[in-house]
């Protein structure tokens, strides 16, 4: 029993001795400044910043090659952290932007060309005559952009329509490129009055595939002020940098605009935006 | 036979509904709608608009490049419009709507006999291009290009692909039957062309009745024999039905020619004879419609450009309780949701089915049988490329050969766990090539 | 044929479908919001998928039941000569592994899948690695380690590194050694159930007892009468692995309904005999014969039934002669210079580890890929 106690004490000495030695004469040289900014940053290595993961971009901020909020998931926080360890007085008023889903065309609202059968992937389904939703340019639902997203933030609903978790989204965008549809964006985060079609559809065939369809009667265009809202084949998309009065959304005869803050998650659901 | 077969299925075929139906004409339909793109390769470009009144066989769109071909209209009518429409293929593509006038004119230049006797290889080709002539087989490949192996590529062996392998297809059997002359006429002008003196004429043994007649009508016939061939799935498959017959194997991303063979369907053969001995261009062709779905199951004679619900209403129509058209047979072809689906030059068949006898996909996981790796024709390991694919690690889907996939779906007809696996690879082969394209 | 084909007039009528039918009777588009009154597919009408769009029919529950059938003479059997106690070991194995997999999958908030039968076989295979006599929570124990640690904490089905049945054998073994060592001698339907040793258990025994082959013994134990019983399974021994005659026959019917291949089960026997042979061939006085090793212990219970798991043995026809071989040799080095008097539970499992490398290393070469430059 002694001889087994120690021999594994031995065993276990010897180990860690090695291990210390291996650190000493083994140890990489870092930069302290970078160390420290990789402590500060948030450490998903989701890769919005255009870095493969939050070492590499510590690194290139201490070198000076890349800017200080480049972190769009830490925002305004972590860019004045980053600030007072490179020395910098950061001032930047980095708005806040999160993902937002323009489509409300769930199963209730929306019909569907055919019964899918396949894998569970809205790009896969995709290749299938655009996927089972009649109108073309809807979301599919079948889950791609939340399995894209490092911070599950999206979900997607029983009534088969993803819907993004504003409490929990960071702007990353890998949502925004994972969508084969292209009609998740990024809008700043306080922004209240939204279009929740992304339909270029004329109005009528719009109207046969979906009751919240935007069915490009421009009702809306006209009550905004000049500039704020603009016509695209038919589809009415908001110019997120003017302010639109909440009155403009009862213009709408389809219901396709919703009033709630974009940052307000609780508000959505209240909206009905996207169920 | 020299060769062999890896792997392979064997499943029902079904074909007894519509091999002893001889091959009937249907009638002019009330709009055609022609695609532009109807071979492998490039689109061809419209030459007509809206409004356009145009004459059968007439040119409606030129070819888009080498490995392109020209479509010509069905019948004369005017041009309703042109735009983008649902098709077989999956996509939406560019068509122009053709109204018949109900005289089916054929253009100046058309439908006169011709001597194919004198006809040399070079001419040849030119008439096979200009008719717009594809693959039949389905696969729609330029016939001209194939006809232009480079030099350092010498063919030796023709074969005519009358496996027809698919359940349920029946247009290449019935070819066999009623245009045996026409079919090997237009193959000795596809050996003249390439120079080849050795036509091998390929048939399954589920069909010995054109076994019979065709080797009747070889003899006589320099250089042509044919062949019996077992009967598996998928034996009609361009680099299985080489390697079968002369035990060369097509070497992986590679071409036929490559392995010194050329092989046609006998569709396509009969479609070369009738552009060279009669010029009519290719815009009609058989499609067998067939399936517990359907009425009459029969073999049809349609324009290109048909809607299939005007072709499945020229079979008795369609039972309620059908729950899958599919274009072309069932281990292969591309589920329709619309009947707005024309005909094109490679619709080999329409099938209904009902929900009973149609597979149920389910995204559960691999157990790792190993069937699908025994059913592979390519020896691919389609559980690994499926597990890689499914965790989207597409380098490795490479690695481990899925652009050498031929898309039969034995591997998928005989998972125990209904594993969605031709979607799978072509997912990721999708996947494989924007990131070339991406990298330039 | 071309000419044939005249400018009929299309019929009127006969061409408009049901779905052009039911479109043509929808509301039109209103000014005002939509009433939410609750629509009918009419689009809705196929099913779109990828191809193949036909399935031989073999599915995951089918497998499991053949191979649950397959095995059915050999369990019922046991149950004629080893009595009600093999029925009660049976009974609750497979009961507590259909409820572990229930609870576990409800736990982790995966579907429930116990309907594909893998945790009935699994429950199956495991009783019938047990000594006839086994208490009810040596049973229970190893189902646990069968069904939820050996398989669902990996993922479940497809994800299990190494066989259930035997991850659960081999703790319990190493755990509880004197009860699953604990074997009865046969008698119809149980009568007066005697404790004895296995055959291969009283050779080894003796073996290390004398330092040779006791000749006697082993001529009681494997004169002419003797090789029929262990063939039919008259002799001491877990509960499925008695009967060679009744596990062959059952082996022959899986080849025969092309669930198993052939490449595993003889591979192994294969190498265990003729390994075995090399050795006896070379000292008879120390070595056993090698008929005798191949009729005794679980070999063939473990070469038809646990070693061609599918998940997790090797898919390729190469892989799985190389994985049989692999289960010989390190079964015959633990049988004749290992402790333990049975190697066929450990060679398996340690060859379950080799399986991704040999995966790996049998890739099959792609249909007419090109040689490596």
């Amino acid at each position: 029993m002694l001889t087994a106690v120690i021999a594994l004490a031995g065993l276990g000495l010897l180990g860690s001795l090695g291990l210390a030695i291996a650190a000493r004469v083994f140890a990489v040289e870092t930069d302290p400044k970078a160390e420290a900014i990789e402590e500060v940053l948030p450490g998903a290595n989701c890769g919005a910043c255009g870095k493969p993961g939050c070492f590499d971009l510590a690194r290139e901020i201490a070198r000076g090659n890349a800017e200080i909020d480049a972190c769009p998931v830490g925002g305004q926080k972590v860019a004045e952290a980053i600030g007072k360890i490179m020395g910098v007085d950061f001032s930047g008023g980095g708005e806040r932007y999160v993902a937002l889903v323009l489509c409300a065309g769930d199963n209730k609202e929306a019909i569907k060309k055919y019964h899918y059968n396949g894998i569970y992937d809205c790009v896969s389904a995709d290749m299938f005559f655009g996927g089972d939703k009649a109108c073309s340019y809807g979301c599919l639902g079948l889950g791609t952009c939340a399995g894209a997203c490092p911070f599950g933030a999206i979900d997607i609903l029983p009534e088969g329509i993803a819907r993004v978790d504003s409490d929990k989204c960071t702007g990353c965008g890998k949502c925004v490129e994972a969508c084969p549809k292209g009609i998740i964006k990024l809008v700043p985060a306080g922004r209240n009055v939204h279009i929740l079609c992304s339909s270029h559809d004329k109005g009528a065939a719009a109207r046969k595939n979906c009751r919240v369809a935007c069915i490009g009667c421009q009702k809306c265009v006209k009550a905004a002020p000049e500039g704020a809202i603009h016509m695209d084949d038919f589809l009415a998309v908001i110019n997120y940098d003017a302010e639109i009065p909440e009155s403009v959304a009862g213009e709408c005869p389809m219901g396709t605009i919703k009033v709630f803050k974009a940052e307000d998650s609780a508000g959505q659901e209240a909206a009905g935006g996207g169920s | 036979m020299a060769g062999g077969f890896f792997g392979g299925v064997h499943p029902e075929y079904n074909k007894k509904l519509a091999s002893g139906k001889s091959i009937e004409v249907m009638p002019l339909p009330e709009q055609l709608t022609v695609y532009f793109s109807q071979n492998l390769g490039a689109p061809a470009k419209a030459v007509v608009k809206k409004g356009d009144e145009v004459k059968k066989g007439q040119v409606i769109a030129e070819p888009g490049g080498f490995v392109s071909t020209p479509v010509h209209s069905p019948t004369s009518g005017k041009i309703k419009s042109t735009g983008f429409y649902p098709s077989p293929v999956g996509t939406l593509m560019e068509a122009a709507v053709i109204i018949p006038d109900g005289e089916d004119e054929w253009e100046e230049g058309c439908d006169r006999e011709r001597d194919i006797s004198g006809l040399r290889s070079e001419e040849i080709k030119d008439i096979v291009k200009e008719a717009g002539i594809v693959g039949m087989g389905g696969a729609t490949f330029p016939t001209h290009v194939k006809l232009s192996p480079p030099e350092d590529k010498p063919i030796d062996i023709l074969i005519l692909n009358g496996a027809e392998c698919e359940p349920y297809l029946t247009s290449d059997h019935r070819l066999m039957l009623e245009k045996t002359e026409e079919i090997l006429e237009g193959a000795s002008l596809f050996a003249r062309a390439i120079n080849v003196k050795n036509i091998v004429v390929a048939i399954e043994e589920n069909k010995p009745d054109a076994i019979e007649k065709m080797r009747e009508a070889v003899e006589g016939r320099d250089g042509f024999s044919v062949e019996p061939m077992k009967v598996i799935y998928p034996q009609g498959a361009e680099k299985q039905l080489i390697y079968s017959i002369t035990g060369r194997k097509v070497p992986a991303g590679g071409l036929p020619m490559e392995a010194g063979a050329l092989v046609q369907n006998v569709g396509t053969c009969l479609a070369a004879f009738e552009a060279a001995g009669l010029t009519r261009p290719l815009i009609q062709r058989v499609v067998t419609v067939t399936g517990s779905g359907i009425e009459n199951p029969g073999n049809v004679l349609a324009r290109v450009g048909t809607p299939f619900k005007d072709i499945i209403d020229f079979c008795g129509g369609m039972s309620d309780d059908t729950a899958k058209v599919i274009s072309g047979g069932p281990m292969m072809g591309i589920s329709q949701y619309s009947l707005d689906s024309a005909v094109n030059k490679g619709t080999s068949g329409i099938v209904l089915l009902k929900a009973g006898e149609v597979a149920q996909f389910e995204n559960e996981p691999c157990i790792r049988c190993g069937r699908c790796l025994t059913a592979c024709p390519m020896n691919l390991n389609p559980s690994a490329l499926s597990i890689f694919a499914e965790r989207m690690r597409y380098e490795e889907t490479e690695e481990y050969g899925v652009m050498d996939c031929i898309e039969c779906g034995s591997c998928a007809y005989v998972c125990p766990s209904k594993r969605p696996l031709v979607q799978h690879f072509k997912r990721a082969k999708a996947e494989i090539r924007n990131r070339s394209k991406k990298a330039g | 044929m071309e000419d044939e084909m005249k400018d009929k007039d299309r019929k009127s009528g006969s061409g408009k479908n049901e779905t052009e039918r039911k479109e043509a009777g929808k509301d039109k588009t209103s000014p005002k919001p939509p009433e939410k009154k609750k629509k009918e597919p009419f689009r809705e009408r196929f099913i779109v998928s990828s191809s193949p769009h036909i399935h031989d029919g073999r599915t995951t529950s089918g497998i499991m039941r053949l191979v649950i059938f397959a095995l059915l003479p050999a369990a019922l059997f046991s149950i004629y000569i080893f009595g009600v106690t093999s029925l009660r070991v049976i009974v609750i194995s497979i009961c507590s592994a259909l409820i572990f997999e229930l609870v576990a999958l409800r736990i982790m908030n995966r579907p429930v899948s116990i309907r594909d039968g893998s945790a009935f076989l699994t429950g199956l295979l495991l009783a019938l690695n047990l000594p006839p006599g086994s208490p009810w929570w040596l049973v229970v124990t190893g189902n646990f380690f069968a069904i939820v640690v050996a398989k669902q904490i990996f993922g479940g089905l497809g994800y299990n590194p190494f066989n259930p049945a035997l991850i659960g054998r081999v703790v319990l073994l190493v755990s509880f050694p004197v009860h699953m060592t604990r074997w009865v001698a046969p008698s119809a339907w149980g009568a007066d159930a005697v404790t004895t040793a296995t055959p291969l258990g009283r050779m080894a025994e003796s073996l290390d007892r004398l330092g040779h082959i006791d000749m006697d013994l082993f001529r009681e134990l494997f004169s002419r009468e003797d090789i029929i019983n262990l063939l039919i399974g008259n002799r001491a021994g877990s509960i499925g692995e008695v009967s060679i005659i009744l596990l062959a026959a059952g082996g022959i019917f899986l080849i025969a309904k092309k669930v198993i291949s052939w490449h595993i089960p003889v591979s192994f026997i294969g190498s265990v005999w003729l390994l075995t042979g090399i050795f006896y061939a070379i000292d008879p006085a120390h070595y056993i014969n090698p008929t005798f090793h191949v009729l005794t212990g679980g070999l063939f219970l473990g070469a038809i039934f646990m070693a061609t798991d599918y998940v997790t043995s090797p898919m390729t026809s190469s892989g799985k002669i190389i994985f049989g071989i692999g289960c010989g040799v390190i079964t015959v080095l633990i049988r004749l210079f290992g402790v333990y008097p049975e190697g066929v539970s450990f060679a398996i499992l340690l060859m379950n580890a080799a399986t991704p490398l040999i995966d790996r290393y049998t890739k099959p070469k792609v249909f007419g890929a090109r040689e490596a430059a």
